[in-house]
């Protein structure tokens, strides 16, 4: 049996086969309770269709508009997201956790 | 990241071999690094070198600041691997628990009964006896090896290879009289202890498992616990 657990650079390859804008967003630095490690990564397509995950869905919205972004005018990017628990339940990250994500386009 | 980079990412992965994509967080220049090939484009220094070499074999992604360089290395190792011998009814249960928990999963079983596909829908199965299938599998440091048939003459040739290799995990189904047994075998057969000692006996950890599904959780619970290094004994 082949694992489950989905290759998302699998996916992002397949996109980009089928002739799709792909960017990748990764994981580079967690400080305190982030909810996936270095590593995790995210992957984006024009359209905005996502697989893969940077962070318990708290950040994600956010790393997608970049992504396209970094679609548009392929300059990769270093994200921060810190913050404090109280601004945490506004983006939705409960645990008031910080992390960098590096958004870059597939070429 | 370049898409030939990615391609290269993707084939080192299904070829079982580690590889990292490292990246100057500075200058965004990006590279591959794997045995042989320890990305030259981005001119790394020896403790350079050394500090990405240290992350992918200990599969650790994350940022490393070396003499001043902000480098991010996202670790690819294979993903790890789950014998298990014995197509009983508990593996059922194991065979796909263990593949959405990441393992690649390869049912042992002479017995063609047992082994069947329709017991064992889209799961590697091989109908060799365990001594020889495991010589074909090459058990790495990323492989473990559960035994549940109960049987001596299908599990011991098992655990016989899985003793002599680098598996991460080895478990053997039974109860606390047959686990002694066992270890009777394997020590007649020429196991000094410190090696039996690697065998987790009865397998699975002490959780009231009774149903067959719970056993499975119990020794893969047991198993996750020894894939990040924490001792359950």
């Amino acid at each position: 049996m082949t694992h489950q657990e989905e290759d998302v650079l699998q996916t992002a390859l397949n996109w980009k086969k089928d002739g799709r804008d792909v960017a990748i967003a990764t994981v580079t630095s967690t400080w305190g309770s982030s909810p996936r490690p270095a590593g995790s990564q995210l992957v984006v397509d024009g359209s905005g269709a996502m697989v893969g995950s940077v962070s318990g869905g708290c950040i994600e919205g956010a790393v997608v508009r970049e992504a396209l972004d970094a679609i548009a005018d392929g300059k990769p990017r270093l994200l921060d997201f810190g913050v404090t628990n109280e601004q945490a339940w506004e983006v939705g990250l409960a645990c008031g956790g910080k992390l960098q994500v590096y958004v870059e386009r597939l070429e | 990241m370049k898409a030939s980079d990615l391609s290269r990412l993707v084939t080192a992965k299904t070829e079982r071999r580690p590889i990292a994509l490292v990246t100057d967080l500075g200058s965004h220049q990006q590279a591959l690094f794997e045995a042989g090939n320890e990305a030259p484009s981005l001119s790394l220094s020896p403790a350079q070198q050394a500090a990405v070499a240290e992350a992918l074999a200990a599969n650790r992604s994350g940022e490393i600041e070396i003499e001043g360089r902000p480098l991010f290395v996202q670790a690819r190792v294979p993903d790890p691997r789950l014998v298990v011998v014995g197509a009983v009814h508990i593996t059922q249960a194991l065979a796909p628990m263990a593949a959405l928990a990441g393992y690649e999963v390869i049912v042992v079983d002479p017995r063609r009964a047992f082994a069947t596909g329709e017991r064992f829908p889209s799961v590697t199965l091989r109908h060799d006896w365990p001594d020889e299938a495991l010589d074909a599998i090459r058990l790495d440091e990323r492989s473990a090896v559960v035994t549940l048939t109960h049987d001596p003459k299908i599990d011991d040739p098992a655990l016989d290879r899985a003793l002599r290799s680098r598996a991460f995990y080895i478990g053997a189904l039974g109860s606390k009289k047959t686990h002694a047994a066992r270890l009777q075998r394997l020590t007649e057969a020429g196991f000094d202890q410190a090696t039996l000692a690697r065998i987790h006996g009865p397998a699975g950890l002490a959780i009231g498992a009774k149903s067959p599904a719970e056993i499975a959780i119990s020794v893969l619970a047991q198993l996750t616990a020894a894939r990040h290094g924490q001792s359950t004994r």
